[in-house]
């Protein structure tokens, strides 16, 4: 009977030492796997939106992503929670990642429309979805306006935030 | 432990040692093998060729290749493919090989449906199949990321992003996975590590695995017939081979299949020195840019048919997104094919032409999957879309009437 106590507790030690070494492991091991510092630490891309041309597509490097910078002509009406206003002109400022499996979408000048080879996926100027499995509108990245050609990637901002608060029903948005 | 005498022979000295005869002995001579089987059944030993040949060659490959996004589309297309004596034959058997390992995976896993070879015992069989499946796939996705060009970027890509899909924690998942916010170079170092070692490791267990399961319920044959092995193996040892319904797994077997093996490699070599543009998709011959997606997507020919499941919804149901809507039916169509011993209540273990429902079933699921893989190539607009959609539902609608078409047929029968 004291044989099997003492067994009893040497397997209990073993499966206490055994529980902490594997939940130790895992944590390092999911750890190790996580983003390097300096990868989440490189956040932020400052735009001229002097240079932008009406109706042609401009597309910059923001954490790796694609940002589409689109400035609307005269004859494209500002949409309202999508168009930002920097300076005297409307601009879409989105995330150029299909939403659907992040393919880049190509823009059309002629069409006035996005359309995702992948898919065929389509959004208007304002990155609306009008055709296809995209199931929601392109995702706008935090920008702050510092003046009235400049803006910053990555940096949260007034605009930014009533822009993505009209969106909040949608809890896919990034 | 018995005191050893000297050995006459070095044979001797290693068998009073490790025993050889009687291990050559029940893994090969007495393993039996039934007689009344075909071609089809040399697909396992074929198998296992093929992956020893991937083995080799991508030993072969691993000496120049270089993990890193700067460095590795040069390392394939000019050091491998130019500067390396006979590199390049050893990147046309690894791509090649690839691809036509997928082939004989799929003959071997539809052989097994057709046969009934999955069930009344034999479920541990399939299971372990259905394993090696998925690690293949794993192996060729993570393979195909390797030589970094436009297909390979947005292959990881497209399949990585898949796993946003994930309720609550999908878009942290998709950056933990990739090591960045996008394919970066810890994204190709760490499938390198997947590709080079953790799967194949996994894939040589789960081979021994998936041996080990034939063991006690044998090797299914032509007729699905069952039989004492144990009255049929003694026949066999009385010297009655013409009578007995079984062979040794050596030499009667495996000698048939290394024919099927020769014949197979003349066509395979034929392949890999004139036909292989299939497995070299032009497409990856560009270097990966993350900032400009090819016009076309599509993945390697043996993953067309999930492939076409995935973007088969294209539009909302019920409220449902069609990206959830695909994201569900890919989810089922990987896990599917485990629990087909248990969707199939026919107490039948034949080939599917003797079966009164299961072979039309059976004939419609091939059909179903060809149509699949043709549009999964295919551009996703206008018609091509519908089919796609049709042929999506059609794929979940067989397997989820399965259990009901084989109760069905099992009244027919009368349970035999």
């Amino acid at each position: 009977m004291i044989n099997e106590s003492r067994r009893g507790f040497m397997g209990k030690a073993f499966g206490a030492v055994a529980a902490v070494g594997a939940v130790g492991s895992l944590v390092a091991m999911k750890r190790s796997w996580d983003p390097l510092p300096s990868v989440m630490a490189a956040g932020f891309t400052t735009v001229d939106m002097s240079k932008l041309e009406e109706n042609k597509l401009e597309i910059v490097k923001w954490q790796g992503k694609p940002i589409f910078l689109l400035k609307f002509a005269a004859d494209m009406p500002a949409v309202e929670k999508r168009s930002v206003k920097v300076g005297e002109h409307y601009y879409s400022v989105m995330i150029g990642l299909c939403t659907h499996l992040g393919c880049i979408p190509a823009y059309s000048s002629a069409n006035k429309q996005f359309k995702c080879a992948c898919h065929g996926g389509e959004f208007d100027a304002a990155g609306i979805h009008t055709f296809g499995p995209p199931p929601r509108p392109l995702d706008i990245p935090p920008f702050a306006i510092k003046d009235e050609n400049t803006i910053v990637l990555g940096e949260s901002s007034p605009e930014y935030e009533a822009l993505i608060a009209s969106l909040s029903t949608d809890n896919n948005i990034a | 432990m018995a005191e050893f005498e000297k050995a006459n022979s070095v044979g001797e000295w290693f068998d009073q040692r490790l025993n050889t005869s009687g291990f050559w002995r029940v893994m090969m001579t007495e393993y039996w093998i039934p007689k009344n089987i075909n071609f089809l059944w040399a697909m396992g030993a074929l198998l296992a060729m093929l992956f020893t040949l991937l083995l080799v060659t991508g030993i072969f490959l691993l000496m120049y290749y270089k993990p890193d996004v700067n460095m590795a589309f040069d390392s394939v297309n000019y050091t491998i493919m130019q500067e390396v004596a006979y590199g390049w034959i050893f990147r046309n058997i690894h791509g090649v090989g690839a691809s036509v390992v997928f082939l004989v995976i799929y003959i071997h896993m539809f052989t097994g449906i057709y046969y009934g070879s999955y069930k009344k015992g034999r479920e541990m069989i399939w299971l372990s199949g259905m394993l090696l499946f998925v690690l293949f796939s794993a192996e060729g996705f993570s393979g195909y990321m390797l030589p970094w060009g436009q297909m390979s970027y947005w292959a990881a890509y497209v399949i990585t992003e898949i796993f946003g899909g994930i309720p609550f924690i999908g878009d942290e998942l998709v950056i933990w996975i990739r090591g960045n916010f996008y394919v970066a170079d810890a994204t190709l170092t760490r499938f390198f590590m997947l590709h080079v070692l953790l799967i194949p490791l996994a894939i040589l267990g789960a081979i021994v695995f998936h041996f080990y399961t034939l063991r006690f319920p044998h090797v299914n044959n032509e007729e699905g017939e069952f039989f004492d092995y144990k009255e049929e193996s003694e026949k066999y040892l009385a010297g009655d081979k013409k009578e007995s319904k079984v062979i040794a797994f050596w030499p009667d077997f495996l000698s048939k299949d290394f024919m099927v093996i020769s014949i197979f490699m003349i066509f395979f070599f034929y392949l890999v020195f004139y036909h292989n543009a299939f497995a070299m998709d032009p497409v990856n011959f560009d270097k990966a840019d993350g900032l400009k997606t090819p016009a076309h997507i599509y993945p390697e020919w043996y993953f067309l048919w999930s492939y076409e499941v995935l973007r088969g919804f294209f539009f909302d149901i019920a409220g449902i997104s069609g990206k959830s809507l695909g994201l569900i039916a890919f989810g089922f169509a990987q896990a599917i094919f485990f629990v087909l011993p248990w969707l199939d209540k026919s107490p039948m273990v034949k080939p599917a032409n003797q079966r009164p429902v299961f072979k039309y079933w059976f004939w419609i699921l091939m059909a179903d999957l060809f149509v699949l893989t043709i549009f999964g190539k295919l551009p996703p607009t206008g018609i091509n879309a519908w089919v796609g959609f049709y042929a999506s539902i059609t794929f979940i609608v067989l397997f989820l009437a399965l259990p009901y078409l084989t109760k069905l047929e099992a009244k027919m029968v009368g349970g035999k």
